[in-house]
């Protein structure tokens, strides 16, 4: 196992750095110079060089490069170029908006997914099974964004349970701001949930179809006890899988929900340092979206091979 | 959901057979109409459209469907139904050529590494395509419009690289089936090299494969699609975009509500009809994964 876990973490971090490489080169051939956008074009040759060399801007790309990557191990991202404020900080304000909100979706998906799947599998056939199956069809095709415009209308603007938009700040009461989070996780849970159902069915249906299922019936239990005691705990292994891939779909995904209910969080970050052309600040947070995914995709590997045993010896 | 059995590939069935059951198959029937109904209009749009979508008509903004405009006018008095028709050529057009993208590139790369199982070769490509997939759509999507500028063919770019992963694994994982059937050793005694085989024997046997997944991924792309135009990453005004049509719908959704609903119904169907002939293709191809997936 442990060498299984060294091999795995030795690929993750090529794979960190062969991303980041991209990630800056990606930005670096940007045309146009962050000095000159933020000074106007009236700026004076020494103003502009006296503020490139107070970002950063000087110096050849690897060492530009060095020292983004050496910065960000750090835990120093740079200063933003409009701001004048740290990223780092940045960052971790809008992470309390975005993370939070990805994991009550992933709970969310994962509450309604699993009843729905269990329920479709052991009723294979059924008109329950039919009706679950149907609303996932819908629920994959639904734009997770045009979904979300439709809860605001129907809970906020007529029902007026929920606000439209915004975000009141975790100071300003733990549940006031869960609640401001509700309808923007249900958005982006649906499409999700989904997916997880029609997963946990089909790997329901397989382990139900397997040698170990019929024999637990020819000892004397009920179908549904052999679904409950048997089937369920073997057919979790790919759900397992599928929720952890989700959690970084999620947290990316986010970044189009954000948008529709006027959440400070990443996305919203992102698209105003986009217009802004804060470069910094994009490469950092495409950086750290994309770390999320490496991360969550590493986690899942081990713990799949903690759980799988023959996986651990194929690497 | 995108999950397909490599292992199972089946033997090519008589066409006129495949053809007698297509017809019988509920899903790949009302897939293959409702995605026919958005193609059509697609293709109408460029001869004509109720009313010029440039046209600006002020005086009958927000007007909710009526007999003169079935589904509606928007805020600059223009009809939401020839929008919508133009606005399916975008989206249609950015998920075709994507899923072109992620073939073109990806089938090959999956041939060659399947054809090279175990080497370096092999080793490279597959962990090129992990990294690619760590890279969500519109994680690429931003990286390219913060570099070039936001247009509907940086969307095609970035959904297409998307793309390209999903199409290696596939058909490595495909190939790599085939590659052990006894009808390959034979070529291979035959003196056949790997890539000739790659492409005489092991191609033709994973089209169906490729098929069903392009049928996904062109869903996903028109999603993908919707979602970037939303968020202003898309295609550009003046075209009209089913994404752009209902971010500017956002601000008005409390008084002029079908401004959102149909360009979203629109996205909807099509959606749902390429996932619905997708599930139909593939159990036409693999009869034994019906109702599984």
């Amino acid at each position: 196992m442990l060498r299984y876990t060294l091999t795995r973490l030795l690929s993750l971090a090529i794979s960190l750095a062969v991303a980041s490489v991209v990630i800056f080169l990606a930005i670096e051939i940007l045309p146009g110079d962050p000095a000159a956008f933020m000074l106007g074009v009236n700026a004076q040759e020494d103003t502009l060089a006296a503020l490139r060399d107070q970002l950063g801007l000087n110096g050849t790309l690897w060492e530009r490069y060095v020292s983004w990557v050496g910065g960000m191990l750090t835990g120093d991202f740079g200063t933003s170029y409009t701001y004048r404020t740290p990223v780092a900080g940045m960052i971790a304000d809008r992470l309390w908006i975005s993370l939070p909100l990805a994991i009550y979706a992933l709970l969310l998906s994962t509450l309604i997914a699993f009843p729905a799947g269990i329920w479709a599998a052991s009723r294979r056939g059924s008109a329950a099974d039919v009706g679950v199956m149907g609303t996932t069809q819908l629920g994959v095709a639904i734009p997770n964004f045009w979904f979300a415009m439709l809860l605001v209308v129907v809970f906020a603007i007529n029902l007026q349970w929920f606000s439209a938009g915004g975000f009141p700040g975790w100071d300003e009461g733990f549940w006031l701001s869960i609640k401001s989070l509700t309808l923007p996780a249900i958005a982006l849970a649906l499409p999700q949930a989904s997916i997880l159902a029609r997963v946990m069915r089909s790997a329901l249906l397989d382990t139900l179809s397997e040698d170990f299922v019929r024999t637990a019936r020819a000892k004397g239990l009920s179908r549904r006890q052999a679904l409950w005691r048997h089937a369920l705990r073997n057919a979790l292994i790919p759900v397992l899988t599928i929720i952890g891939l989700q959690f970084s779909f999620l947290l990316a995904g986010g970044i189009i929900i954000e948008n529709v209910f006027y959440l400070p969080g990443l996305g919203r970050l992102i698209f105003q340092a986009i217009s802004a052309r804060d470069m910094i600040v994009v490469e950092s947070v495409v950086m750290l979206l994309v770390f999320a995914v490496i991360l969550v995709n590493f986690l899942v590997e081990i713990a799949y091979a903690l759980v799988d045993p023959r996986l651990r010896h194929r690497a | 959901m995108t999950d397909l059995r490599a292992d199972s590939l089946p033997p090519q069935g008589a066409p006129v057979r495949l053809w007698g059951r297509a017809l019988r198959s509920r899903n790949l029937v009302v897939g293959a109409l409702l995605t026919l109904v958005f193609v059509l209009a697609a293709v109408l749009s460029f001869l004509w459209t109720p009313y010029e979508v440039t046209g600006l008509d002020i005086a009958n903004k927000i007007k909710p469907p009526s007999w003169r405009n079935p589904l509606g006018t928007d805020h600059f008095g223009r009809d939401i139904l020839s929008m919508i028709m133009v606005g399916a050529r975008v989206s249609i057009a950015v998920a075709v050529v994507a899923v072109g993208i992620g073939m073109i590139f990806g089938v090959p790369l999956g041939l060659l590494a399947a054809a090279r199982k175990g080497s370096l070769l092999d080793e490279v490509i597959m962990r090129a395509n992990d990294l690619v997939f760590a890279f969500p759509s519109l994680v690429i999507a931003i990286l390219i419009t913060a570099t070039f500028g936001p247009s509907a063919v940086n969307a095609i770019i970035a959904i297409g690289i998307f793309n390209i992963p999903v199409f290696a694994r596939l058909t490595r994982s495909g190939a790599l089936t085939l590659w052990q059937r006894d009808y390959i050793l034979a070529a291979r005694v035959a003196g056949k090299g790997a890539a000739r085989i790659s492409v005489e024997h092991i191609l033709p046997n994973v089209t169906n494969l490729l098929i069903v997944q392009g049928t996904i991924q062109f869903s996903l792309g028109i999603l993908a699609e919707a979602g970037l135009s939303y968020v202003g990453l898309g295609a550009q005004p003046p075209t009209p975009s089913w994404g752009r049509m209902l971010a500017e719908s956002q601000t008005m959704i409390s008084f002029a509500p079908h401004m959102a609903l149909f360009p979203g119904l629109a996205i909807l169907l099509t959606v749902l009809g390429l996932n619905l002939m997708g599930d139909g293709l593939r159990d036409l191809f693999d009869p034994k994964l019906r109702g599984r997936t």
